[in-house]
């Protein structure tokens, strides 16, 4: 079996997807658990990406927004916002 | 009342009349708090203009959580700047909905120090609901709720905050402990409710009995409801009491079973408990006489929605009969699997009933290792298109071709 990837790698590839994607179009983050899946095959798992994406998120690295559905972007202020 | 007070003519009509009225509360809650005060002249402007002046935020919230508030600015900020941010937020309730008052006092008193002293008690999905905070003080609400138990809730595509009936804390039709069950898959699924994942939220509800007083069937993707699969139990002398207390069984009861199983011969009542619908109806005629069975357990249906994307669904059943157990294991399992399919094939947007319905119910159940069973069938004359491949021969296949 292949070496498994450590969270923080796959949180490192998980925020350059991120950075990759904005302005263009919004990550969900099951997007970003296919896209490592597809990527890394059997190097990362569902767990281990939900991890990643958890310190992803608990690091304020990226932040989760709403906007019709969930989804994962750099932190950013938001349009509809008042001083 | 302060002299600043605004006038507002058109949203005094909503206090008239002999019940409650959110403008008297409001106003009763400006007293001390600029929020709600700049809240009257806002909805006033807005029922005379009839615009909306809200605007939907999407990125606010606490710390690690990808749930539980819902952002919201008015676009009018210089006129009523009390109310710029006005952010809700979503807090769990207890099951059951029990709160000492202290409980309830400390919850007022931290929205108060934070917010706009405003709550709706509670929202749809069973939520205390914490109404109009500014941005900075999202944190230091949640901290200090946090200091006393109480966490957030879901909101976005997450597992919205679970909800039950009060069941046998106080109601002697339960056919579990839906108190317990709500708490147990809170707790099991805080991942879940935290930290959104999936196409879209997902709800769960536990009835205890088919009459449902969460509306599971209509208001959850998933509804748990209690049911039984013995016989009705009867208490014949109180069967004759009601009678001849003038009750008409044949009309009141016989007539409106939807089974068609209770026969009345003016003296004693019999069931067919083959046919028994489980719906209730001559129990809760007839509370003294007739009780569920014994052998209960709950039933688990899946897909209801309100009408967003693909009009109103109510649930259908998954699994007709499953005892009801901490911890509950088979059905945690049976939902991870529903979920790791969803979010792999699910669209954004779509509930899991809207999912159902595109994929098919037979490819569903195949996918997610469930047997069809005849109960499954959500209405007359539906064709689930289940394929029984045990009863395919290789044959089949020639003549097909012929
Ligand atoms: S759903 Fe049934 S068990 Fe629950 S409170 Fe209502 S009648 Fe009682
Ligand atoms: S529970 Fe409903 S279906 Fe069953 S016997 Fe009573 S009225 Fe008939």
């Amino acid at each position: 079996m292949a070496d498994m990837l450590s969270i923080d790698e796959v949180a490192d590839i998980m925020y350059e997807m991120v950075k990759e994607a904005t302005g263009m179009r919004k990550l969900k983050p099951m997007d970003l658990t296919k896209n490592l899946i597809e990527g890394y095959g059997e190097k990362v798992d569902k767990k281990l990406c939900k991890n990643a994406i958890r310190k992803l998120i608990e690091s304020e690295r990226c932040v989760y927004t709403y906007f019709g559905g969930s989804y994962i972007e750099l932190p950013h202020r938001e349009g509809a916002a008042n001083d | 009342m302060a002299d600043d007070f605004p006038k507002t003519p058109l949203i005094d009509e909503l206090e008239k009349g002999p019940w409650p009225s959110f403008v008297t509360e409001i106003k009763m809650a400006a007293k001390d708090n600029a929020a709600p005060k700049d809240l009257l002249g806002l909805l006033e402007q807005s029922y005379d203009e009839k615009i909306c002046h809200w605007k939907h935020g999407g990125i606010v919230g606490v710390l690690g959580y990808g749930g539980g508030v819902i952002g919201r600015y008015n676009d009018l900020p210089e006129k009523y700047p009390n109310i710029s941010h006005f952010h809700t937020m979503r807090i769990n309730q207890p099951s059951g909905w029990y709160y000492s008052t202290e409980a309830l006092r400390k919850v007022c008193n931290i929205w108060e120090k934070h917010g706009s002293g405003l709550t709706n008690m509670h929202g749809s999905t069973g939520d205390i609901i914490l109404l109009g905070c500014t941005t900075d003080e999202l944190e230091p609400t949640f901290q200090d709720l946090a200091k006393e138990g109480f966490d957030i809730g879901g909101s976005g595509s997450d597992v919205r905050t679970p909800s039950c009936c009060l069941g046998k804390s106080r109601c002697e039709w339960a056919c579990y402990d839906t108190m317990a069950a709500c708490y147990d898959f809170t707790q099991e699924f805080q991942d879940e409710i935290h930290r959104p994942a999936f196409p879209y939220k997902f709800k769960f509800k536990f009835s205890g009995c088919p009459n449902d007083c969460v509306a599971s069937i209509a208001r959850s993707d998933m509804s748990i409801i209690g049911t039984w699969r013995d016989d009705i139990r009867m208490d014949k002398d109180a069967i004759t009491d009601y009678a001849s207390n003038g009750m008409d069984i044949q009309k009141d009861v016989v007539d409106l079973c939807p089974g068609k199983c209770i026969d009345w011969d003016g003296k004693e009542l019999s069931i067919d408990n083959s046919s028994c619908l489980h719906c209730m109806h001559c129990i809760n005629a007839m509370p003294k006489a007739l009780r569920p069975g014994t052998d209960t357990g709950a039933c688990i249906l899946l897909g209801s929605k309100a009408p967003i994307i693909e009009g109103a669904f109510l649930s259908s059943v998954l699994i007709p009969f499953i005892k009801m157990e901490p911890p509950y294991q088979e059905i945690k399992d049976l939902v991870e699997e529903m979920w790791d399919l969803w979010c792999e094939e699910g669209k954004n947007r779509e509930r899991i009933g809207e999912f159902i319905q595109r994929m098919g119910m037979g490819n569903f159940l195949e996918e997610i290792g469930v047997e069809p069973v005849a109960e499954m069938v959500a209405h007359p004359r539906e064709n689930p298109y289940v394929f029984y491949e045990e009863y395919y021969e290789e044959d089949d296949e020639e003549e097909d071709g012929d």
